[in-house]
């Protein structure tokens, strides 16, 4: 498996999402800059987590109008798997290659701390190696996760399955309609999500509920 | 020619922020204030001189960039 990390001005787990990539995959991924207009051949791009651009006018805003995010929404469209984490996942609702938005925490504040999930859906290449209905406990570092969408939305992502993660019972850090923590476009194909798998990826850093995620990718696309 | 434009999020939409904002003013004693709402106000200096044209292009510019039209409107002002 090939993968790709995007590095924004800002970004600051770019280099999380590579140990983990490298650690588990056997190979180093690409980083490729943000004013390249080009994405290499991949079999899986991630948009890391961070501050990108300083989070000016909206989080995730002005990434999402970079060059490269121009190829990497033509690469989605090919079937190029996508993994947004955290900032990742506002620039991918802000560029519409998922649906709805994040808006600023419900309690105002910036939550730092591991916050348990339900692994809800398996049918897809990011969650294959869970079990339906496994909790697991990601870290997440975030002062925007509050996942916001009309009912009607909600209701067909809920109903497709394409809500993947859900923050477990009274888990919730940052009042997401539905405790929804991930979802997944309509392809399958484009994940995000608010918590962070890369960091649970190594016993030493805490935890390993993260490396299934990573697994399920290389068992996927070889 | 210059543009104010304002992005506020749409009604309904829950704003924490300015809920926050509401209970700091409620504590410093100003008793009558209700709900408040926070937005964003940005400045824009156009080279364009047709207001017809300048607003067109205003909107095209909040729908792609200043706003996020699944939570927020806009609104634009136009001088000279």
């Amino acid at each position: 498996m090939k993968s790709a990390v995007v590095v924004f001005p800002a970004s600051n787990c770019d280099r999380d999402a590579a140990v983990a990539l490298e650690q588990i995959t056997g190979h180093k991924p690409v980083m490729v800059w943000h004013a390249d207009s080009d994405v290499p051949d991949v079999d899986l791009i991630v948009l890391p987590g961070g501050f990108s651009y300083g989070d000016y006018l909206r989080c995730g805003a002005m990434a999402g109008q970079s060059n490269i995010m121009r190829a990497v929404k033509e690469k989605s469209e090919k079937g190029v798997r996508v993994l947004g984490i955290c900032n990742g996942f506002q620039v991918l609702t802000e560029t519409h290659m998922l649906p709805g938005v994040l808006m600023k925490n419900a309690g105002l504040k910036f939550v730092c701390k591991p916050v348990g999930l339900t692994v809800v859906e398996t049918q897809s290449v990011f969650t294959r190696k869970y079990q339906a209905g496994q909790r697991v406990e990601f870290p997440v570092a975030h002062g925007d996760g509050n996942y916001v969408a009309d009912a009607e939305t909600l209701d067909r992502l809920e109903g497709d399955g394409r809500v993947v993660f859900k923050y477990a019972a009274n888990e919730n850090p940052n009042g997401s309609a539905r405790d929804i923590a991930g979802i997944l476009n309509e392809k399958r194909n484009v994940l995000g999500l608010m918590p962070h798998p890369e960091r649970v990826c190594d016993p030493l850093l805490g935890g390993t509920d993260g490396r299934a995620v990573f697994e399920g990718l290389l068992e996927a696309l070889g | 020619m210059k543009a104010r434009v304002f992005v506020t999020l749409k009604n309904g939409v829950l704003d924490p922020q300015g809920k926050a904002i509401g209970r700091a003013l409620n504590n410093l004693g100003f008793a009558s204030v209700g709900g408040v709402r926070q937005g964003k106000l940005i400045e824009i200096e156009l080279a364009e001189t047709d207001a017809d044209k300048a607003r067109a292009e205003l909107t095209e510019m909040c729908e792609k960039l200043l706003a996020n039209t699944v939570i927020e409107k806009f609104d634009i002002e136009l001088k000279g």
